[in-house]
């Protein structure tokens, strides 16, 4: 009997020790956890996955190098991921299951703006810092969060160099850039929205002339009408952003219905894969990119960039889209905090965020009062020869841009 | 949207070059709003998962081009595929809705085509997908209009399948037994049709034609598990105004819509192009209302 009553104790003790284990699940032995709710189903599957492989790497590069040193402490990290299906709301139900339940206080960002969008409320209402990777849109740091940090280039951004270079290439060839003329094809979408935002106020400060400016339904598969419109007008620049369906489209069409046009800029050419699905096709075309694997950053982890896009594919068996190289970047952010903060108090942390100033493999890091990085610049590309080659911003040009595109009469 | 206008005037080719697109786009609506005709009319149910059917026929022509079979072949193996999916999703689900309410069986099409998004996006991941054909374009009027190939292969398709199911709808034991069906299924069923089998094969007949739209589409434009939706509402709209049982006019109703909402896209922006489609289908709904008024009074 009094055997029995024993092990009952013990048992309780032992559960006892597993509540206590959930309810503060941050640090267990030498183990921190991180958090993050992240599309491993649905629409951003593929995508996701590329985020959670780019975390998974981080995490385990950083552990076998012995950790990070906490107040004279090794610690290991890991991460509870749950699947968010790539609906908001059930990520954000999700970031408080894994701060209430898991006892988690650090999280990690999940894929896309509007997952990102549905989850920072949560993580800054519990005071929970984030670092997030993959919500480039403007509108998340125009909130006042405090707790909510992202290591990649914002919305605005995103297309930005290609007008700029098109500025560059008039003035060089003696003209104004004023007498350019862009026509813009966006998704109707938050997400593209804020990129054509960006690229309508760069063309209103050189003073280039917008003359078409379509905002295309996320449903239509078809630019037919647009890509008329743009052949007929013969813009200089012809900007499109629609995700991949966009890229994929205007490539498409665009060989179709020969629509000449000197420059041509995207968004998501690689999601599209425009190289392989089009070949000869894509040439020419300009890419905005958040990180190239040619680029020159390194850091102690991971080498160069091109050390990381090595160290990847071994790991996964194909190239590094930049959707891994930031969620790589987001883990080596936290770990750098965390060594800087000495300590695994919330409030610590996220002030040692705030003050992050890095070199790594995907660029230089340091984020503003909003907490969006600012010391890292898109960058574009272009396809030449079947590559995607680095051509602007100038300091990072690995080849000259190929300008102008020469007319699909030319091409063939 | 003056402008644009005048943009017809200054270079009258686009008319041309607008309302071909216009109508090859609509084709491959068409394809699939016969198949949306022919469950409606004679099962009296509407179709929800017509969109996810088209993408299906999508990725299975994607699937051949893996495996380096050329994607034209994907016409005749997706319906194919897709008529033997459309006769077992019939036995495993429609078959218990379709005597029931509409709601009910809008409702279990619905779940139909959430599963089959999850499906696709499953085995074939969420990446917008498509095919290369291989054809070229066409060049009018010294390359000022260009139509792509696959579009007209896709137009001609349509206009031959729509051939091709009206003759077989007249003259075949089992398309006279599905007219049967649609008129009367109490009656049909009296005298001596199965109308569980008819149902069966309309409802497979109809996911093949989506089938080899699908195909059609990854060629000449794209797939992806979640964008099936306007293929769905596009098949809903065209029967709609061609009117329910009338074949002839649904290719035409396809055609149409598609220049319109082309139009509507080029001289007020894409972002209303959806828009006027909506717009217009009300239009049709309360002038043929009124119509139809017009005709009860000579009635009485």
């Amino acid at each position: 009997m009094i055997r029995k009553l024993k092990q009952l104790g013990l048992a309780t003790a032992a559960l006892g020790l597993v509540l206590a284990g959930t309810a503060d699940a941050k640090v267990e032995g030498d183990t921190v956890y991180l958090g993050s709710a992240i599309s491993l189903t649905g629409k951003y599957s593929t995508n996701g996955e590329h985020t959670q492989r780019g975390y998974d790497l981080a995490v385990k590069l950083i552990n076998e190098a012995g950790g990070i040193m906490v107040d004279g402490q090794d610690y290991m990290l890991d991460i509870i991921y749950y699947d968010d299906e790539s609906t908001p709301a059930r990520g954000a139900q999700l970031a408080e299951r894994l701060i209430n339940q898991d006892g988690v206080e650090f999280m990690l960002g999940p894929y896309s703006s509007g997952l990102t969008k549905a989850i920072a409320p949560v993580t800054e209402q519990y005071g929970v810092p984030m670092v997030e990777a993959n919500g480039a849109s403007l509108s998340l740091f125009t909130e006042g969060y405090q707790y909510l940090f992202a290591v990649l280039s914002t919305t605005e951004q995103y297309l930005a160099s290609a007008v700029a270079l098109a500025a560059e290439i008039a003035e060089a060839e003696g003209r104004d850039p004023s007498t350019l003329t862009l026509a813009a094809a966006f998704e109707n979408d938050p997400f593209s929205q804020d990129i054509r935002n960006g690229v309508l106020a760069d063309a209103e400060a050189l003073g280039i002339k917008v003359v078409i400016d379509d905002q295309l339904p996320p449903e239509l598969n078809d630019m037919a009408a647009t890509l008329a419109k743009v052949k007929a007008l013969k813009p200089d620049i012809l900007v499109v952003s629609g995700h991949a369906k966009g890229a994929t489209l205007a490539i498409r069409q665009m060989e179709e219905m020969r629509v000449d046009v000197p420059m041509l800029a995207l968004t998501h050419c690689d999601s599209a894969d425009i190289i392989g699905n089009f070949g000869e096709a894509a040439e020419y075309t300009l890419c905005a990119s958040q990180w190239a694997p040619s680029l020159s950053y390194s850091d102690d982890l991971f080498g160069s960039a091109a050390d990381f896009a090595a160290t990847f594919e071994a790991e996964y068996g194909y190239a590094p889209p930049y959707q891994a190289a930031e969620s790589a970047a987001a883990v080596m952010v936290f770990a750098d905090a965390f060594e800087r903060a000495g300590t695994f108090d919330k409030a610590a942390v996220r002030d040692a965020l705030s003050e992050t100033v890095m070199e790594t493999f995907y660029g230089n890091i340091e984020f503003d009062e909003t907490g969006k990085n600012i010391a890292k610049p898109m960058v574009l590309y272009q396809v030449q020869d079947g590559e995607y080659v680095v051509v602007a911003p100038t300091a990072w040009a690995a080849s000259e841009v190929r300008w102008p595109t020469p007319p699909w009469a030319d091409r063939q | 949207m003056l402008d644009n206008l005048q943009l017809f005037v200054d270079a009258p080719f686009l008319l041309i070059q607008v309302l071909l697109d216009g109508i090859l786009f609509g084709a491959i609506f068409a394809i699939a709003a016969y198949g949306m005709a022919l469950v409606w009319g004679v099962m009296n149910v509407i179709n929800i998962v017509q969109g996810e059917f088209v993408m299906l026929g999508g990725f299975i022509t994607f699937q051949l081009t893996l495996w380096g079979i050329h994607p034209l072949f994907g016409i005749p193996v997706a319906a194919a595929v897709l008529f033997v999916i459309g006769i077992a999703l019939y036995y495993g689900v429609i078959r218990r809705v379709v005597d029931k309410d509409m709601f009910i069986s809008l409702l279990a099409t619905f779940g139909l085509s959430i599963l089959l998004q999850q499906l696709m996006n499953q085995i074939w991941g969420g990446d917008v997908r498509t095919a290369q054909s291989g054809l070229g374009t066409w060049f009018l009027f010294d390359y000022t209009v260009t139509v792509g190939q696959i579009k007209v292969v896709a137009c001609v398709g349509a206009l031959i399948l729509g051939l091709i199911l009206i003759v077989f709808l007249k003259k075949s034991r089992l398309g006279q037994a599905i007219r049967a069906t649609a008129q009367n299924p109490r009656a049909a069923q009296v005298l001596g049709i199965n109308t569980d089998k008819v149902f069966a094969a309309t409802y497979g007949i109809n996911a093949a034609l989506c089938g080899a739209a699908g195909s059609l589409v990854v060629m000449a434009y794209s797939v992806h598990p979640y964008i099936g939706l306007p293929y769905t509402v596009r098949s809903f709209m065209i029967v709609i105004v061609a009117g329910l049982g009338n074949l002839p006019g649904v290719i035409l109703a396809g055609l149409g819509l598609g220049a319109a909402e082309n139009f509507a896209a080029f001289i007020l922006g894409a972002q209303f192009q959806v828009a006027f489609v909506f717009c217009l289908l009300i239009v049709i709904l309360v002038v043929r209302n009124t119509l139809l008024r017009r005709k009860r009074k000579y009635l009485k």
